[in-house]
């Protein structure tokens, strides 16, 4: 299997590398978002089956950008990331306002047990 | 501007397998809009992860979906086995693609039963699954059950599967290929099928990238990719090429996954006819501490697996991506302007698994 690269950022930085990747001819594959020691964001993409990880830090106060702008079909993921763990990435489109998934609790898995 | 109206689609409809549900905004009968609702079978399987040890856990990934579960196990097996520097035995790795690529050709015929029922082609629908239920019969007499199976195990398989039964399953499988044509010939041939498949639902080469589908749905518009040639398990050792289309429509989606079953059986047959002897399965000692991602050939597409470990036998994460994930913004850009009697085959057109999509 190729090889996997992994790469942080600071949040400040994500629109800014994601066009990059994007003039660079890269397909997103998924948006990972695990919570530990803060709300660790993994956005991965591929191009001839290499697989590109950047990782940045949030925390569920800070406001995140969206990179629908960038890869409209990211807008799964992050409505997804935004219900499930409470962070807040803004400007998604289209914005399902925690609609997403028919769950009765609050962002479950950003609780952690 | 004509009349529009909202139809709710879902989450129950004759023509869906499992729950989802669309809004379709209407203009007189030509869809303008659809909108999807999912979760009405969201489990938390990942939030799971707290409360089972690595190793329980892989009863919990092939139980995310019926029709995908091997793949489902197989693909959290091999992440944590890249984690701990595990090898799989090689005769283990040929179980896991026979099984895999059985997982395929059951999945497809489902398909195929399923696409001939929502245009009304009941007969048709009969015969795929009828075809179907000979590769159910294999998975049950080589590992016990018929849907689920347990079979995968981090470090191999728990099973083996004699040369008399592997000689059998190739003679299964050639009895079945000249129904298989027979049957296929309909799909690929028929009046009313063409009239109901071709044209409708384009989605050109660009727009696939673009909307980042993966695939049949991606193959059928042109884009040549398939994980499987990346070699992992015993694919590195098989012959065989991404099967695509050119059309972009329902037909050249459904001629990709004929196509795909005649190959699922000529890769069987290969790696029966090479599968070497000697173990199946390796111990695993100690807990898992890394993290990684792995990107398998699920029959609908390209499915990701990220596991990050810490050291003690729970996982921080188990993240999976699955195909049909991937697919519905690509659904959702075939539906617009679309005709309302066209909706029921452009959903079934990314063989939608609504399980695997929620999790």
């Amino acid at each position: 299997m190729k090889e996997q690269i992994l790469k942080e950022i600071s949040p400040n930085d994500l629109l800014t590398e994601i066009m990059k990747i994007k003039n660079d001819g890269y397909r997103m594959v998924a948006i990972t978002c695990t919570n530990k020691n803060g709300m660790e964001l993994t956005y991965s993409f591929d191009k001839d089956y290499e697989l590109l990880n950047i990782r940045l830090t949030t925390d569920t106060e800070t406001e995140l950008p969206s990179i629908s702008i960038l890869y409209p079909y990211s807008f799964l993921y992050e409505n997804e990331i935004k219900e499930l763990f409470g962070v807040k990435i803004t400007g998604i489109m289209p914005d399902f306002n925690d609609n997403l998934y028919k769950i009765p609790v609050k962002t479950p898995f950003g609780v952690n047990e | 501007m004509g009349n529009r109206t909202i139809v709710p689609f879902g989450p129950q409809h004759p023509v869906l397998p499992e729950p989802i549900h669309l809004d379709l905004v209407l203009e007189d009968e030509t869809v303008v809009e659809a909108i999807p609702r999912i979760g009405y079978i969201h489990r938390g399987l990942e939030k799971l992860v707290e409360k089972r040890d690595y190793q329980q856990y892989c009863y919990v990934a092939e139980r995310i979906c019926g029709i995908c579960s091997f793949m489902h196990g197989m693909g959290y097996c091999m992440s944590i086995e890249r984690i701990m520097d595990v090898e799989v035995p090689e005769r283990g790795e040929f179980l896991r693609t026979i099984w895999a690529e059985l997982s395929r050709l059951h999945s497809h015929l489902l398909w195929l039963g399923l696409l001939a029922d929502a245009f009304g082609f009941e007969s048709l629908f009969m015969q795929s699954w009828k075809l179907r239920e000979q590769v159910l019969d294999i998975f049950e007499e080589t590992t016990g059950g018929r849907v689920i199976f347990s079979v995968c195990d981090i470090g191999g398989v728990r099973k083996d599967i004699s040369s008399e039964m592997l000689m059998k399953i190739k003679t299964v499988l050639t009895e079945m290929e000249k129904e298989l044509k027979e049957t296929t010939s309909v799909f690929i041939n028929d009046t009313t099928v063409k009239l109901r498949t071709k044209g409708v639902g384009v989605l050109t080469k660009q727009m696939a990238f673009d909307l980042g589908a993966v695939g049949p749905m991606a193959r059928a518009s042109g884009i040549e990719m398939d994980m499987r040639t990346q070699g992992y398990s015993a694919y590195g050792k098989l012959d065989f090429k991404p099967i695509t289309n050119d059309g972009g429509d329902c037909y050249a989606r459904t001629r990709v996954r004929i196509k795909e079953m005649f190959q699922s059986i000529n890769l069987i047959r290969q790696c029966i006819d090479i599968i070497p002897g000697g173990e199946i399965n390796v111990k695993v000692k100690g807990t898992p501490n890394g993290e990684q991602f792995i990107r398998l050939e699920q029959p609908r597409g390209e499915v990701v697996y990220y596991t990050k470990a810490n050291g003690t036998k729970f996982l921080d994460r188990v993240r999976v991506r699955t195909p049909t994930f991937a697919n519905l913004p690509a659904l959702l850009e075939t539906l617009k302007n679309c005709s309302l009697a066209d909706v029921p085959i452009l959903i079934l057109t990314i063989d939608p698994c609504i399980s695997c999509t929620e999790r």
